[in-house]
């Protein structure tokens, strides 16, 4: 079935349900309407104004109970008097009938009568009689075709009947509420057609003819090719009594069933020629026809190891069991909805496969980017929510689509940084690694012209996406070696040219941090997220075991140690903290080590490193800041009227833990009146310690342990 | 985006080569990236192109009677992606595959029977001789006919639709997709937008592609009248016309500006220089002295509106992706031309 059929089907049911659910419900609502029906006409009196509208009321009443009565006849029996004598059945067959050609029947109605015409309960006369007024109001349920199915497998009806009863069933197939369980008979329909030689009638004839076109080898027998006419619209039993109960039904609606997609429906432009979502919808590959070969017959298409088709892929059991037979789809973009499909393109080498994937999503987000269109900003959440159905996507892959990254070189020159900026913003997140130079020109210079001219709140998106786009990286970079041999020659070149790339990133948020941090007044609030950036910088060596040790620049360092913000100071001891294991780790397997990095062993790290560490002790600790190696001049301290800079740094003068020291001084003694900070010395700067800790100060605490020997208590 | 002063992006065509192997092998899916980066990478100004051959490069073996009903005829533009399994040897099962699926889709609901009494039927042919090289692929038409009811009677048959699909010097995609892909990325369309939608709708199912409106921005309008100008056309069969619009509520005004062809063709050798070759240069220049003589007589400056339409005796085309093509000789030009704008939007 093509998507939209499906889709349109769902939707007939809202259309038409206005009008006719006062008379169709479920059987138990008819069971109880019954027995309220004398004391509802009452109401009913009470309520209508006029006599006409009362009148006109209680005729549809009347036709309604004579219905429910006439069904619970059909549902239940007695059937006691031989069927042709039986005025009884005569008249609520009459009933039905009226009923059925003038608002159709609900799908309770037609499971009801289904039953009873396939079942053999009366001759093949009132069977058709039957049959021929089954005309839907709304749906047909799926089960009870099924149910009827298995009445022909029980014999109890004629051949008649039968051929009836398929022909009924091609003409209602698009009112199947839904096809799942049917599709799985089709082997049944075509054997039975076959082997009960009902292929002969014109009508099933044409059936099978269509399948043998589609597919030949499940159709066995030979059939006439010049055979004209098979399904005439106007020959066609209920087409007519459709349109009808669907007119009366909608009301004053005069166009007979418009299903096509009018010109209406489209968009201007193209928009959606065929479909509702910008996702095609999952159905099975016409490309691999194997079981399309001659000389395979029905019963081997039926048990042997056939193409599974993806629309049944329900589970991740199911995938792994068929993954050596899997039917992809025809439009592999499908694949963004069902994550199992998902998991397939993420083992699959198939180059095409990805190629399909590739250009459909190059050409859809092109067209509906939507800053590319002017004033057409309705279509923005669609656009968005396509956006996030990629990202999410992604994550799942945990790797990023070629396609995206080609879109962004597109579209980030146009962006307004305002459109979909949490979305596009991830996609920056997920461009797959690469070398960094090579992009830099067509998205980070881009993103760096919006970044300077943006508020706070985006460069603190801007840094929070450019973290997790390393963190990608480096996953991905990790996972890649991991996998490669490592006595491939070209491993040592390739390695360090990946390397070159992460540290070109990194260098880059440097740059553009110390910039924003400079154009935000050294706000704490953006510093914050430029620190969590270097807390996966400092981390590289150790959690992806990746040679790249990396420091944050100058400008950032001094800004965090002379915060005024405890949390910042905090988090840059933990910082300092990992960057000792990593470079220590480094070290120890220097020896080990294939592969001599550049970027860890070069003595200007570890010099660097400890240029930065000599100034935290000289703050936190020894109270001797910036002495030999600082970035500062002790004139700046002089002129800025700092004089007693030297012993105005340490654990308890440090502008962002002076409240702890008081609060610290009056927890222990109360008592006193006033504080004196430089009481803290000796024992006391051991419980200021254990103080600062406990307040959770947990950064601190590990950097002291693991960078200043305990033996240096001032 | 669409203002002439943009320079757009244009694909360059030139060989792409990484210079420098990273951790990725050179799949064609990363050639294909490498190649996008190319375009991005370009510098402002476009590459110098050469001015549409003199000399038809239609095959020999192409029937002039097939390529006629090409011209004179005003298209609708899309480009298309690469068909996924897309095979010249099964024309035929297309053609009725395809009037099934119309029929399916126009009488919804009801069941169809396959190739006969639909009073519509499809032909998919191969339009040989469509082409740059010899490495570009087969252009192929679909149309859809209609047969009258009684065909013993007249055997007449009336095109209701059609369709094409082309690629003409498309080197730049070819050499970045594999076998199982046919690269016709332009798509050519007349009738009634349903059928092309319902055309479009199989061909993306079937073949696994996508269609996607291609319109052409005035950069690359002002491109299409250099060069065309520059044509040595037998005869004029019209004016050069360009059409500004001007974007004002609550209509839109629309500034014609026709001018003698042979007087266009003055002017462009004027500001033309190397023979064979146009420049960003010289097509900036040349729509430059358009607007500034439009301003000494009118004291508007077309700079600030929007270029939407040209025509020359070559060809027209509208900024809203139609073109009608005038002249036999130049029918493989244009739409090389356009196969690089469509290439440069699906890449």
């Amino acid at each position: 079935m093509s998507p939209q059929k499906r889709v349109k089907n769902s939707q007939t049911p809202k259309r038409t349900s206005r009008h006719s659910n006062s008379y169709q419900s479920n059987l138990l609502a008819w069971k109880l309407k019954e027995n309220l029906s004398n004391s509802k006409s009452i109401s009913k009196h009470g309520q209508n104004s006029t006599v006409e509208d009362s009148e006109h009321a209680d005729a549809d009443e009347l036709a309604r109970d004579a219905l429910q009565i006439a069904m619970r006849y059909f549902d239940k029996g007695p059937f006691n008097t031989p069927w042709n004598k039986d005025k009884t059945l005569e008249k609520h067959l009459k009933t039905v009938e009226n009923v059925a050609w003038k608002n159709g029947l609900a799908p309770e109605g037609i499971d009801i009568l289904l039953n009873v015409a396939l079942s053999g309960k009366f001759g093949s006369a009132v069977n058709s009689q039957i049959l021929r007024c089954m005309i839907p109001a709304t749906l047909i349920s799926e089960d009870s075709v099924v149910k009827a199915v298995s009445w022909l497998c029980a014999g109890k009806c004629c051949g008649s009947t039968k051929i009836l009863f398929y022909r009924w069933l091609v003409a209602m197939f698009d009112f199947i509420d839904r096809k799942e369980k049917i599709n799985l008979l089709y082997g049944f329909f075509f054997a039975s057609l076959q082997d009960d030689a009902l292929g002969m009638q014109p009508y099933l004839h044409a059936l099978l003819s269509l399948y043998k076109f589609f597919v030949p080898t499940l159709i066995s027998i030979s059939l006439p090719i010049k055979k004209k006419i098979y399904f005439k619209n106007s020959e066609n039993l209920w087409k007519t009594a459709l349109v009808a109960v669907r007119q009366r039904n909608q009301g004053l609606s005069p166009e007979p069933l418009k299903l096509m997609l009018g010109p209406a429906n489209v968009r201007p432009g193209k928009r959606k020629w065929n479909s509702h979502s910008l996702i095609p919808v999952l159905s099975s590959s016409s490309h691999s026809k194997e079981y399309g070969k001659e000389g395979m017959s029905l019963s081997d298409y039926l048990c042997s190891n056939t193409p599974f088709p993806v629309e049944q892929l329900k589970s991740f059991l199911q995938l792994l069991q068929n993954i050596h037979c899997l039917e992809l789809p025809s439009q592999m973009g499908a694949v963004l909805n069902n994550s199992l499909l998902l998991h397939y393109i993420n083992c699959v080498r198939d180059e095409s496969v990805l190629l399909r994937l590739y250009h459909w999503l190059n050409q859809t987000l092109q067209e509906e980017c939507i800053w590319y269109k002017v004033n057409n900003y309705e279509c923005g959440k669609e656009f968005t929510s396509f956006l996030d159905t990629i990202i999410k996507a992604e994550c799942f892959l945990q790797e990023g689509f070629y396609s995206c990254e080609a879109f962004l070189y597109k579209s980030l020159p146009l962006w307004d940084g305002f459109c979909c900026r949490t979305q596009f913003l991830q996609l920056v997140s997920w461009i797959p690694f690469t070398s960094f130079s090579e992009v830099k020109p067509f998205i980070f210079d881009c993103l760096a012209q919006l970044f300077f001219t943006s508020t706070i709140y985006f460069k603190c998106s801007v840094l929070e996406n450019l973290k997790e786009l390393l963190q990608n990286w480096l996953l991905w970079l990790s996972m890649d070696i991991h996998m490669k041999n490592v006595m491939d020659n070209s491993l040592e070149t390739t390695l360090s040219g990946s390397m070159k790339s992460v540290f070109e990133l990194i260098h880059y948020v440097g740059w553009l941090s110390t910039n924003a941090l400079r154009l935000e007044s050294n706000s704490t609030f953006l510093l914050h997220f430029v620190l969590d950036f270097y807390e996966k910088v400092c981390d590289i060596y150790i959690n992806y075991n990746l040679p790249l040790v990396v420091l944050f620049p100058p400008g950032i360092f001094y800004l965090a140690l002379l915060s005024v913000d405890s949390s910042i100071l905090n988090q840059l001891c933990y910082i300092m903290h990992r960057y000792r294991n990593n470079l220590t780790a480094a070290k120890k397997n220097e020896l080990v080590l294939k592969i001599k990095s550049e970027f860890i062993f070069s003595s200007k790290t570890y010099q660097e490193y400890n240029h930065y560490l000599t100034a935290m002790v000289g703050c936190l600790w020894t109270s001797k800041p910036f002495q030999k190696g600082s970035y500062f001049d002790p004139e700046v301290f002089k002129k800025i009227g700092v004089a007693k800079y030297k012993t105005s740094l340490n654990l308890v003068h440090h502008p962002a833990l002076l409240s702890y020291a008081i609060s610290f001084l009056l927890k222990e003694w109360t008592e006193e009146r006033t504080v004196n900070l430089s009481s803290i010395r000796g024992k006391k700067w051991n419980g200021y310690l254990d103080y600062l800790f406990s307040e959770g100060l947990q950064g601190l605490k590990h950097f002291i342990q693991s960078s200043i020997c305990h033996s240096s208590v001032p | 985006m669409d203002s002439y002063h943009t320079p757009q992006s244009i694909p360059r065509r030139s060989a792409s080569s990484r210079p420098k192997e990273h951790c990725l092998g050179a799949t064609p899916l990363q050639r294909r990236l490498e190649s996008v980066r190319k375009q991005a990478s370009r510098a402002p100004a476009s590459p110098p192109r050469r001015v549409p051959q003199r000399r038809s490069q239609l095959r020999e073996d192409v029937d002039p009677q097939k390529v006629a009903f090409l011209l004179h005829k005003q298209w609708t533009l899309y480009s298309l992606t690469p068909l996924y399994k897309f095979s010249y040897t099964n024309l035929k099962e297309y053609s009725k595959l395809l009037s099934a699926f119309i029929a399916a889709e126009k009488q919804k609901g009801l069941a169809v029977e396959v190739g006969a009494d639909l009073n519509i039927r499809v032909s998919f042919s191969a339009l040989r001789g469509v082409k740059g090289t010899h490495r570009d692929p087969d252009a192929v038409l679909v149309q859809i006919l209609s047969k009258s009811p009684l065909p013993s009677e007249s055997g007449e048959v009336k095109v209701l639709w059609t369709g094409w699909f082309c690629c003409v010097f498309g080197d730049s995609l070819l050499e970045t997709v594999p076998e199982d892909f046919t690269c016709l990325p332009l798509f050519l369309a007349s009738g009634a937008e349903t059928s092309t939608a319902l055309v479009g709708t199989w061909f993306q199912k079937t073949f696994d592609c996508s269609f996607s409106p291609l319109a052409i921005n005035a950069f690359n309008l002002s491109w299409m009248a250099a060069m065309w100008t520059a044509c040595q056309v037998d005869r004029y069969v019209a004016t050069t016309e360009f059409l500004w619009s001007v974007p004002c509520s609550p209509q839109s005004l629309d500034i014609s500006y026709a001018i003698h062809p042979e007087d266009a063709k003055a002017l462009w050798d004027s500001v033309h220089r190397a023979p064979g070759e146009v420049t960003q240069e010289e097509v900036d220049l040349f729509m430059e002295c358009l607007c500034s003589h439009f301003h000494r007589h009118f004291k508007i400056h077309l700079s600030a509106t929007r270029l939407v339409r040209v025509s020359t005796s070559v060809a027209s085309a509208h900024t809203d992706g139609k073109i009608k093509i005038l002249c036999h000789k130049y029918l493989i030009g244009v739409l090389a031309y356009l196969t690089e704008l469509a290439i440069f939007q699906i890449e």
